[in-house]
């Protein structure tokens, strides 16, 4: 029951690192490789806080083991944007006042990202249907949900344009 | 909230997963999603010492449509089912019944076998296989075997399924012409688990005759259950409040739901009456067209 | 003036929240000595402990050490609280537990798993007891006793009349009665507790982290409970938090619990709470009974009211209980222009775990039941509802208000409110439409709810838990203070900072707009320092953000202390310019003669000034800028001798309509519209305004229809998961329309009041009314939450009447 060396690729960057097999894939990327903007909230897949892309999926960083993340291509809200430019999602996430605390924003980012991407033009029942995999006790969802409007129309339009 | 040490085995090929099952013994758990198995093992209500995980075993992810049978390979996700344009286009009711489980971001990584294996009573996609009539592949070592939905569930968190044994793959039986369909469920908020749901599937003549037809409801005993007396009450008759009420006699007389916070018994049981009516009545109005 | 006060500016926090960045309790990093910890808790709801064995558990790999009750015996004071009962409550239990999920054990370990895997191996031994769960059993005679030395259940009693009552009841046409029950729900923010301890054996001090919330009046009794003079507990509050709500004031118990731990097993000790233990455990609001009573005339006026209110604070009373009996009391009437008033408030203690400050704290208790009742005093006199609260409402001219219990409501104008409300909502409409539909076998329902949100709370109010004699043996209490300061460096770069704890609420940002046009700065230029920390910090007692007191206190204490730079800046350029301050202005940093612009002296130049040259500042004037106001508000005394209490300073008005649809064969409830119309006074950033009251309704929604933390008839407890404990997502919030109309508080320098926990009190009502009329015609009553399908089904199966399905 020893510990396995595992190779996860996070934002471009690999990390090779030893863990234990039940090291859950939320703490391996908190806690061994510090990147602390995932956020844990209920550890049984329900809050949604540590969502994270995993080989182009949108899952619970909680209902992993890290050692299952071996090889995988793996995108956190660290890696949403280089150069500390906002994507045009995390803009709107300010025009529209789309967070409070902040808590439950990174999961919520990168769910939306991977929705938009095989869904890029949801109605707003399917964005809240979307949205009710992640739990917010802050916003009551209204500013979320309208920063996601915001940012489908605005990619609407560039792609007529 | 942290799980309990396990040794971890990650298979390449099917065979190998079977040997490593058949030496682990009572031991060895199989790991496909996880968003069942995980969430308890953080909560420390299952410790399996040996986990083997088959999410590397990629022949057994694919939709097929062979000789008007849809075959989902085990670890097929929920969300590529659900994304799916030939499973909307051939089995509306397994298409509907999987937007409702859980959420997005869970039926991302959540597989079609997982879900079926787990066999929650109130869980959409065991419903969903009675009602279609469809059935699992078992693989062993020694053999494989096919069990229909009607004999796989045995009783609460229980199924068939030995414990050197795999399923591999899930079967559905395809719609016929002029049939139609219905997976309605209440729950409490979007995304949880049914308090009750109710499933039928069902082709008319052109007369709008019932020819055949099943229904079956999640959330009124410790298995999905079907009612079988709604075969014989609605085969060569069209649908009537008259017939209706008597499908829900039978729905009274076979269902025994539990009473937790969520809903009493008697609440449960009301819903699998009022939601009869609205499956069937749903599921013959589409049939009809 | 960069006139940015009142504006919908986007926040300064969200850049480094969207990225990624933010700085929360798990996220700082540790020294590697540090032992990572996990909490043995009780599966018994009440029971004696005969004997906990650590020995196997101490063996496993990676153990640092096992602390239990017995380990803390002696070195630990119970934590005071504000009653007169001798309850004793521990971090960790000693001899006895009281509730599914009390803290037994605390074990340190390298990691969480590790202490997990030796937790699973500790071996306790109880005998069982009997359980004690109803809160009117709670009161019996031969019901169980929690704490043997209390002698009963009661942990605070007091009655209270004003007014003439008794007359009021003589004189009544109708009484008109109902007894109701509020559930015991809880906030959840989704960051957990988390508390990284230190006790430095050199100089016993213990330095802690941990996203505590306040009110920093607990840091005092924190420091009792250790035995140490205060400025030896040293707290640092992380920049960021997770939401709070007001449950993270419940931590407390927990950095003494790590605290000692750290002392007694010699390692830092992090302890990050998880979901189950936050369900079970963390802090909650309390659930009660009220018996009310109104007495009416014939026109719908009521003219007095009697609450019997047991308030159920759990297994322990702990500080701020029994607050949630009196954070409302000057409001008790709530938006009704009521002077007879008999209140008997009981604080009873059961087999649950204990309460804490929550969003709304005593607010939805107290409306539920009154706001209820003014609905059945319209259908008793088969009245318009809206008649009902117009007939009541407080006038506009009646302002200041003074109510009947001692509150001055400094401001509004609640007709107007209550009828803008109405009107956005269609109210008339709906009634029409309702009709139709009720033809047609559908079930539509309007609710209504008006109520008076307080904000910034008195201290003094906590002091009515004891009677005047009892009072004027201990230290008077007053006032409703908060500190703020703002810098200035020899460059001329401004940082504030703050004592109300954020967490979420968008101070910083607001802080900045308020600070930038006061020094005539851009907002980006303000930097704002949110962090606590209780040895170098300016705090008051109850800073924090506690009771809604940013908009009120805080950014009172922010603008007076950027006024203090501001004449500073004036006294040093004015004296340069050889002119008077009065002649001077400020703009985008530069200081200058208002009749000749040309004549100006730079903000930064003064700065400069004050810092590398001070022999050339005005006679008498100190070197440096650096100033720190202590605001607070006069209206704010200590209870007279007759109990008369301004428990709060400013008081706002929330009018609500929601109109719902109800299955009449699932009996699920949809709510259809909220419209929602709040008096908060002046706003001061209209974006962050709407923002607090969204999550304030969505926290009150989820009171209505699906929050509860439940427990069995024989104490165990049933929602310990999101999975079981059931917070409103995307799907299940409605259309809200909010609506704004602005009286200006006069008592605070810029007109603001409190907001954010308005609907969190009135939606539970609001929803429950609709649900009332919605199914008036079966003669209902709704007295319970939430309001879930399998209890609204059992209803209409018990009215006389049977619903007709379509």
């Amino acid at each position: 029951m020893g510990k396995h060396e595992i190779e996860v690729t996070i934002n471009g960057k690999v990390y090779q690192e030893e863990v234990e097999p039940r090291m859950l894939l939320s703490d391996f990327v908190r806690d061994v490789c510090g990147l602390t903007g995932t956020h844990v909230g209920c550890e049984h897949g329900v809050c949604g806080a540590c969502t994270i892309n995993v080989n182009g999926s949108a899952v619970r960083s909680c209902l992993m083991f890290a050692i299952q993340a071996d090889g995988q291509q793996v995108q956190t809200v660290e890696g949403l944007t280089s150069n500390h430019e906002l994507t045009d999602l995390q803009k709107n996430f300010i025009e529209c006042h789309g967070l409070q605390c902040g808590f439950c924003t990174a999961g919520i980012l990168m769910s939306t990202e991977d929705y938009l991407e095989k869904n890029p033009n949801p109605s707003s029942k399917e964005i809240k249907e979307m949205l009710s995999g992640h739990l917010c006790r802050c916003t009551g969802y209204d500013g979320i949900v309208k920063a996601i409007e915001k940012t489908i129309e605005e990619r609407n339009q560039s792609v007529l344009s | 909230m942290k799980p309990p040490k396990f040794e971890y085995y990650k298979p390449a090929t099917l065979e190998e997963a079977l040997n490593l099952l058949e030496e682990a013994g009572d031991d060895g758990k199989i790991i496909a999603g996880g968003q069942s198995l995980v969430p308890i093992m953080n909560m420390r209500l299952a410790s399996p010492k040996c986990l083997i995980d088959i999410n590397g075993l990629e022949e057994l992810s694919y939709i097929k449509n062979e000789d008007n049978t849809l075959k989902i390979g085990t670890l097929t996700r929920q969300s590529d089912v659900e994304q799916s344009e030939m499973v909307a286009n051939v089995c509306g009711l397994l298409a509907e019944a999987i937007t409702q489980i859980g959420h997005v971001q869970t039926r991302n990584r959540g597989t079609i076998g997982g879900s079926i294996v787990h066999a929650d009573p109130s869980a959409e996609l065991p419903l969903a296989l009675l009602t279609l009539n469809g059935s699992v592949q078992i693989t062993s070592k020694d053999e494989v075997r096919t069990v229909a939905a009607e004999d796989f569930f045995i009783t609460y968190l229980t199924t068939d399924i030995m414990p050197t044994e795999v399923l591999t793959e899930v079967t559905i039986p395809l719609m016929e012409e002029k049939s139609g369909y219905s997976f309605q469920e209440v729950a409490r908020r979007h995304g949880d688990f049914a308090l009750v749901a109710a499933a039928c599937h069902m082709t008319v003549d052109d007369e709008g005759i019932i020819t055949a037809v099943r229904l079956a409801l999640g959330g009124v005993e410790a298995i999905p259950l079907l009612i079988g007396d709604a075969e014989d009450i609605l085969t060569g008759e069209q649908l009537s409040d008259l017939l209706m009420e008597q499908v829900t006699e039978s729905v009274e007389m076979e269902s025994d739901p539990e009473s937790d916070l969520h809903a009493s018994s008697e609440y449960r049981m009301h819903l699998a009456k009022v939601l009869t009516k609205r499956v069937l009545t749903q599921a013959y109005e589409r049939a009809r067209g | 003036m960069t006139n940015v006060i009142g504006k919908s500016a986007t926040r300064v926090e969200d850049k480094r929240l969207l990225t990624g960045q933010g700085k929360y309790i798990d996220d700082l990093g540790t020294k590697v000595s540090t032992g990572h910890a996990a909490i043995l808790r009780s599966s018994h709801p009440h029971a004696y402990i005969k004997s906990i064995d650590k020995e196997a558990a101490l063996k496993m790999p990676g153990v640092k050490g096992i602390i239990t009750g017995e380990d803390i015996r002696g070195l630990v004071k119970p934590f005071s609280v504000g009653v007169m009962a001798p309850v004793e409550y521990y971090p960790l239990a000693i001899d006895k537990v009281r509730y599914v999920g009390e803290p037994m054990a605390i074990i340190v370990a390298k990691d969480r798993y590790a202490a997990e895997d030796a937790l699973e191996k500790i071996k306790v031994v109880y005998e069982a007891l009997p359980p004690l769960v109803g809160i009117e059993r709670a009161l019996e005679e031969d019901a169980p006793i929690l704490h043997e030395n209390v002698g009963s259940n009661i942990a605070n009693h007091r009655e209270f009349n004003y007014g003439d009552v008794d007359k009021a009841f003589e004189e009544a046409d109708r009484i008109v009665k109902h007894k109701f029950n509020f559930p015991k729900y809880t906030a959840t923010p989704v960051e957990t507790y988390g508390v990284v301890a230190e006790y430095d054996p050199a100089h016993d001090q213990y330095t802690v982290q941990a996203n505590f919330h306040g009110p920093f009046v607990i840091h005092s009794i924190m420091a009792q409970a250790l035995q140490i003079p205060s400025n030896k507990l040293r707290i640092i509050v992380p920049k960021d938090i997770g939401g709070s709500y007001g449950i993270k004031a419940g931590i407390f118990p927990y950095i003494v619990l790590c605290g000692l731990a750290s002392k007694l097993i010699g390692c830092p000790v992090k302890w990050i709470e998880d979901r189950q233990e936050h369900l079970s455990s963390s802090a909650s609001g309390t659930d009660r009974v009220t018996y009310i009573e109104a007495a009416v005339e014939n026109s719908g006026k009521v003219t007095g009211l009697r609450m019997k209110m047991i308030d159920n604070v759990g297994a322990y009373i702990r500080a701020p209980e029994p607050a949630s009996l009196y954070r409302n009391h000057a409001n008790s009437t709530g938006a009704y222009d009521i002077q007879n008033l008999h209140i008997d408030a009981y604080a009873i203690m059961t087999n649950k775990s204990p309460t804490g400050l929550i969003r709304g704290y005593g607010g939805q208790e107290l409306y539920f039941p009154l706001e209820r009742i003014m609905q059945e005093v319209a259908k008793e006199l088969n009245m318009d509802h809206a008649d009902v609260i117009r007939k009541n409402l407080v006038k506009e001219a009646q302002f200041p208000y003074k109510t009947a219990s001692g509150g001055t409501y400094d401001s509004g104008n609640y007709e107007e409110s209550f009828e803008l409300a109405l009107a956005t909502g269609k109210y008339e409409e709906f009634r029409k439409k309702q009709e139709e539909a009720r033809k047609n076998g559908k079930i539509l329902g309007v609710g209504l709810a008006c109520i008076v949100e307080p904000s910034g709370s008195n201290m003094g109010y906590i002091t009515v838990a004891l009677t005047p004699e009892e009072r004027a043996g201990s230290l008077p209490k007053s006032g409703a203070s908060e500190a703020a300061t703002v810098s200035m460096d020899p460059l001329g770069s401004v940082n504030v900072r703050i004592s109300t704890t954020p967490s979420g609420q968008g101070h910083e940002t607001v802080a900045a707009q308020i600070v930038s046009e006061v020094l005539g700065l851009p907002r980006e230029q303000i930097n704002v320092v949110a962090e606590l920390d209780t040895s170098t910090s300016a705090w008051s007692i109850a800073s924090g953000s506690y009771s809604s007191r940013f908009a009120s206190l805080g950014s009172s204490a922010i603008y007076y202390a950027a006024h203090k730079v501001r004449a500073k800046l004036f006294k040093i350029a004015a004296d340069q310019l050889n002119v008077k301050e009065a002649d001077l202005e400020l703009e985008k940093g530069s200081i200058f003669v208002k009749n000749n612009p040309d004549k100006k002296f730079s903000v930064k130049r003064a700065a400069g000034l004050a810092h590398w040259h001070p022999t050339s500042l005005p006679d008498g004037m100190e070197p440096g800028i650096y100033e720190t106001y202590y605001y607070t508000a006069d209206v704010a005394q200590a209870p007279n001798e007759q109990d008369m209490i301004n428990s709060s300073v400013t008081y706002g008005f929330v009018a609500d309509m929601v109109t719902v649809e109800i299955d009449p064969d699932t009996a699920e409830v949809k709510i259809i519209d909220y419209f929602t119309v709040h008096d908060a006074g002046k706003l001061l950033n209209p974006l962050i305004v709407d923002g607090q009251i969204m999550g304030g309704l969505a926290h009150g929604l989820g009171g209505a229809l699906y929050e509860e933390l439940a427990y069995d008839k024989n104490g165990q407890f049933l929602t310990g998961s999101f999975m079981d404990y059931l917070c409103p997502t995307a799907p299940e919030i409605p259309n809200v329309t909010i609506k704004h109309t602005e009286s200006p508080s006069p008592l605070t320098p810029l007109g603001a009041k409190g907001l954010g926990e308005g609907n969190t009190m009135s939606a539970p009502v609001a929803v429950a009314n609709a649900v009332s009329d919605a199914l008036a015609h079966l003669d209902i009553m709704i007295d319970d939450l939430p309001l879930s399908p399998t209890r609204i089904w059992k209803l209409m199966g018990e009215a006389k009447e049977k619903v007709t399905t379509p």
